[in-house]
């Protein structure tokens, strides 16, 4: 994991001084609140529903020991002893008092956390790959390159005021774990003639106008990475409308003006600022960087345990089936640990949690813990002979969920019950669809399953993106959902297909009932998944479970 | 069509710990909807908007929300405002914690 050096400490203690000065100020009246908001936006706090959100930025999603336990320390002495995992690597505390978030701040930045540029119109907090650094089919590591990233944008002047926030997600693999085509930049590693650079994808997103990225540069060398990057959001910070906040994404900017005519700005602009870059201390520093990032010794032992374990205990074989993937080294194995407990709050995890998290990254992990976006945890380096001694554990923390890539492994932001944008609630839907599908006994049944549920057009639940996409409104003072089917965000990144008319809050979880009992009767056998069969016969027969039954139900 | 009855409160946000606040009748903040003011007149609500926003140490971002006077008491209108007077369902945190103790607050 990055270290912090000197300069990071006393950056980090500068800007939180700068900060709590500015709370004072703000209490003392010396500011108003429109000169304030800014201010606290740009170290991450918000004012929701009822109360302060603080959002903290997990780096790429990489955390250690240490951090988790101040993430928990911080719970419990200043929040509600839980915290919320979001869709983009960072953390929320929902209840934090405006005159503890100082304190908060500097607890943080003693185990080099913190909430800069996690709001505002910024760079945000660069995401990645949760696997990175120990998926099988990886080319390369990705955490370097987004740390170096990290330090280009962090307080970078001339991104402090873009048109529009502004994200980014790196992905070191084949497979797309990071979602980089619905990323203002994706960057995705790619080989050519042996050497590691990057493919730029430029003006994805999702909310209220979703986009596909699209390809800028087919390959960018890793020494121009940083030059290439600022090529790009200063030819945005100009050219991006500041008229309408709804247009002001770079997504539209590529839209209205065409790929090839920013291709044309962008590679011009790079002309101009390579030679201000010093490209030998860009890779000097990546070297610095990625020897930091350099894997564990990956201790060698038999596995036998592991395959006794899994004969003998049905509980472990079923959460060892779903919830661990193949690692680079195939005496180990990547643990998906689920934040998703049927009937639980996706995301949420307690101190107590926490802190058993720590304890097992410690004991197992070699100390290395990974928050995804889809809102669970990751130990990325187990060894297979460890796994029925940490499942054990897990049992008994309530964190053991043999579900991860199953249909109650939901995304879900956190809507009306929090949120101050949100339309609808988004929460108790997830959390009824979970338990009523556990109720049924279905869950293995179906299989590999992705919903993702948004309380707003905004999208922070990726809606677009689930093979089952639920989108909240507010229709005329009456909670709708929205469903959309066949979104995907991996490699094959594909916007899902409205079926028509929402649903009442009451109707939402029969109608993906009757969406998964079409699917169990349309798919031509049981190893062919929702979104093959979904690709394979398209929305037709959805649609007429969907709304034919509804109307056979109503008469 | 008859013109709604204007039935508003002034709300918003505390400033120290974000709670929602409702003006009551006495010109003090209340965190329950049910201690609140109800304005019949606009001009007057207006005006007490205006002077709400004007004290700034103590709240944040207020406005008026329509509710509607019941036998029961004073229910929102509008299901965001709901969360709002409950707080989130989730858990029973916020309001529903705090539901026992003085309406009436010191910010």
């Amino acid at each position: 994991m990055y270290r912090y050096d000197d300069f990071d400490h006393a950056f980090l203690a500068e800007r939180n001084r700068q900060f709590r000065a500015q709370v004072e100020r703000r209490i003392d009246g010396s500011l108003t609140e429109d000169e304030f908001k800014p201010l606290r936006l740009m170290n991450g706090l918000y004012l929701q529903l009822h109360a302060y959100m603080l959002r903290v930025a997990i780096p790429y999603g990489s955390l250690n020991p240490g951090q988790m336990r101040a993430l928990a320390g911080i719970a419990d002495r200043w929040d509600k002893g839980y915290g919320h995992f979001t869709t983009r690597q960072n953390i929320q505390y929902n209840w934090p008092r405006l005159t503890d978030v100082p304190d908060m701040l500097d607890a943080l930045a003693k185990v080099g956390l913190h909430a800069i540029q996690t709001s505002g119109n910024t760079i945000r907090n660069v995401t990645s790959d949760h696997f990175a650094g120990a998926a099988a089919e990886e080319i390369a590591d990705p955490r370097p390159y987004a740390e170096l990233i990290r330090q280009w944008s962090t307080d970078h002047p001339e991104f402090q005021f873009l048109p529009r926030k502004f994200k980014v997600a790196v992905t070191g693999s084949e497979i797309d774990r990071a979602v980089t085509r619905a990323h203002d930049i994706g960057l995705r590693m790619v080989r050519k003639h042996g050497a590691v650079g990057f493919e730029v994808i430029v003006g994805g997103g999702l909310g209220r106008t979703p986009m596909i990225g699209k390809v800028l540069r087919d390959f960018l060398p890793v020494a121009d990475l940083l030059p290439y990057l600022e090529a790009v959001v200063s030819t945005y910070n100009l050219l991006g409308r500041r008229d309408n906040k709804y247009k002001a994404r770079i997504k539209i900017t590529v839209h209205e003006n065409g790929i090839e005519r920013i291709s044309e700005l962008v590679e011009a602009r790079f002309a101009e600022l390579r030679p201000e870059f010093d490209a030998a201390e860009t890779v000097l520093q990546l070297a610095r960087i990625s020897a930091m990032f350099a894997g564990p010794q990956l201790q060698q032992a038999d596995t036998a345990a592991f395959d006794a374990a899994r004969r003998a205990d049905p509980v472990f074989r079923a959460w060892a089936d779903t919830n661990l993937h193949a690692h680079r080294d195939s005496a180990h194995a990547i643990v998906t640990i689920s934040l998703k407990a049927h009937g639980a709050t996706p995301g949420d995890a307690t101190s107590d949690q926490m802190r058993a998290i720590a304890d097992l990254a410690e004991a197992y992990s070699y100390g290395e813990i990974r928050i995804s976006h889809e809102q669970n945890v990751i130990l990325p380096h187990v060894h297979r002979a460890d796994l029925p001694a940490l499942h054990a554990v897990l049992r008994d923390h309530g964190l053991a969920t043999a579900n991860a890539g199953l249909l109650s492994d939901i995304i879900a932001c956190p809507g009306m019950d929090y949120c101050a944008l949100a339309t609808a609630r988004s929460i108790p839907v997830a959390q009824e669809i979970a338990t009523h599908f556990e109720a049924l006994k279905l869950e293995h049944e179906i299989g590999p399953l992705k919903i993702k549920i948004s309380g707003c057009i905004n999208a922070c639940g990726h809606h677009h993106v689930g093979h089952i996409g639920i989108l909240g409104l507010d229709r005329a003072g009456v909670e709708s959902y929205q469903i959309t089917l066949g979104g995907d965000g991996s490699e094959d990144a594909t916007l899902g297909d409205r079926t028509g008319p929402g649903f009442a809050y009451d109707q939402i979880v029969p109608a993906i009932e009757r969406i998964l009992r079409a699917y169990l009767a349309l798919r031509s056998e049981a190893s062919e998944t929702f979104l093959s069969t979904y690709k394979r016969v398209g929305l037709a027969p959805f649609k007429a479970a969907l709304y034919e039954q509804e109307q056979a139900d109503a008469a | 069509m008859p013109a709604r009855p204007f039935f508003k409160v002034v709300t918003g946000n505390a400033l120290i710990d974000g709670d929602v606040v409702y003006l009551d009748a006495t010109d003090a903040w209340t965190r329950n909807l049910s201690a609140a003011h109800v304005f019949t007149n606009a001009d007057i609500a207006n005006d007490a908007l205006t002077h709400a926003n004007a004290r700034s140490h103590e709240v944040v971002g207020c406005y008026l929300a329509d509710v509607q006077v019941t036998a029961t008491g004073i229910a929102p209108n509008h299901f965001r405002e709901d969360f709002r007077r409950r707080g989130p369902s989730n858990y029973a945190h916020g309001k529903q914690a705090a539901a026992k103790g003085s309406p009436h607050v010191s910010l």
